[in-house]
């Protein structure tokens, strides 16, 4: 059943593998990631069943290794992302995301009278909770939680 | 201080504060002073006030300073579309320092950022307004001798007021016990809450005003405005058990003082204006010194 599974997608030869994103983010994490404007070879499948989240999504980004601060980004929408580090077909390391202590630009400030829903700024956020994410806004020092938070 | 903007209360730490408390005392016995010579402090209003602007202006012309500035966005180029960035660029190569007041939250904190002198936020809509808060901890501890260990009852108002936010934050750190009285949907909301009870500052909870006042120190009175009710006449219902009177201040404190941030509409009665407890007039007058150390600190110039 296992390689079934793996085949759905493609195998890579090198790069990173991003599993377990809940399929309605996978876009989303595409975006982010800034996947949508490199050269490198991207497979990637989304609606599959998953015990755990339902409907996942996966990714596979050739040649491509990410730094901590750049896949930390995608904890917002995708908490429970798996990365599989891939060198010659062999998965040589495994890691997950952690919410990053600072959030700029990704969310939308959840107050409409804030400056950044105002003017052209990037919006910045120090993480108050990430059990159930908290932002607070460095702007208008208002709260915005998990539910609220909207992607830009 | 030299250098810095204060954009929220929190900018500045507890010994900062104190500072500005120490300054302003010292502007109090002396008040006019040449030291601002020179300097041109810009006035950014765009949102009316009364108090704040003439105090900041005041206090500038009582150093010696000279003032640019517009007291109504429409006078200004932001009528023609001017965005906060590019108004604020240009406004800091005139001036020294800029005094601003924006409807919009987290204004200041981003005009700071883009200013390359220092921006003294003198109220973000909603969010901050800290020379307030800092001329209120004056009047608290020139009436009271001391910040620590007082009874503050908050009145009215406590969902939006942002005074009685930033002064319950800033007081948390001299150990006072709250009484905060308002109705039950403008109470204080839950993250000022959560602040208060990480420092462990003692809070309790009220409908009416009745004897939470008699133990006060300060009684802090807030506006409680008509637009925050969608029901009129739950409007009229509320604001009578709201308003302070002079027969309310029987067996009080002899020490209790009542404050407000003005403007008042009607929910301290006049009557309350000529007695001893009345502070709220001095409290504005307080703000001049407050804003004279404010600037100075601010500009380096003590």
């Amino acid at each position: 059943m296992k390689d079934i599974k793996e085949l759905k997608v493609s195998a890579i030869k090198n790069g990173t593998v991003i599993d377990h994103i809940p399929a309605k983010s996978v876009f989303k994490v595409i975006s982010i990631l800034n996947l949508d404007k490199i050269d490198n070879h991207i497979t990637f499948g989304t609606n599959f069943e998953s015990k755990k989240l339902g409907l996942k999504g996966i990714i596979k980004i050739s040649e491509k290794y990410f730094e901590k601060d750049e896949i930390n980004k995608i904890a917002l929408i995708a908490p429970d992302a798996k990365l599989n580090i891939i060198k010659d077909y062999v998965v040589i390391e495994k890691k997950v995301v952690e919410v990053p202590e600072k959030i700029i630009g990704i969310v939308k400030c959840v107050n409409p009278k804030c400056i950044t829903n105002h003017e052209s700024i990037t919006t910045k956020f120090t993480i108050t909770s990430k059990q159930d994410v908290s932002l607070k806004c460095h702007y208008c020092e208002k709260i915005t939680n998990q539910e609220n938070i909207e992607i830009l | 201080m030299k250098n810095k903007s204060l954009v929220s209360i929190n900018d500045f730490t507890k010994e900062e504060c104190l500072r500005i408390l120490d300054l302003a005392e010292k502007f109090e016995a002396n008040p006019v002073q040449d030291i601002l010579k020179g300097k041109v402090v810009a006035t950014l209003f765009f949102e009316p006030s009364t108090r704040t602007r003439l105090s900041f202006e005041s206090a500038v012309c009582k150093l010696g300073g000279k003032i640019i500035g517009f007291t109504d966005a429409s006078s200004s180029s932001v009528s023609k579309g001017e965005s906060l960035n590019d108004t604020i660029r240009t406004v800091a190569n005139y001036s020294d320092v800029i005094v601003m007041r924006h409807p919009i939250e987290g204004s200041a904190r981003y005009a700071s950022e883009v200013s390359k002198v220092p921006v003294i936020n003198a109220g973000d809509g909603a969010n901050q307004h800290p020379t307030q808060t800092l001329l209120d901890l004056y009047s608290i501890k020139k009436t009271q001798g001391k910040l620590e260990n007082l009874n503050i009852c908050l009145v009215g108002d406590l969902k939006y007021g942002r005074t009685v936010h930033s002064l319950a934050m800033a007081l948390s750190d001299f150990n006072p016990s709250f009484n905060f009285v308002s109705p039950k949907f403008l109470q204080m909301p839950k993250e000022y809450k959560m602040y208060l009870d990480n420092k462990g500052v003692k809070y309790d909870e009220h409908e009416e005003m009745k004897d939470n006042i008699k133990n006060a120190d300060i009684v802090y009175v807030t506006r409680i405005q008509r637009e925050r009710f969608s029901d009129p006449i739950e409007y009229e219902r509320v604001k009578n058990a709201y308003i302070l009177r002079k027969k309310h201040l029987e067996g009080t404190k002899p020490n209790m003082k009542v404050m407000h941030p003005l403007p008042r509409v009607n929910e301290i009665h006049p009557d309350v204006d000529d007695t001893t407890q009345a502070y709220y007039f001095t409290q504005a007058l307080n703000g001049v010194y407050t804003r004279q150390a404010i600037l100075a600190a601010i500009l380096g110039l003590v």
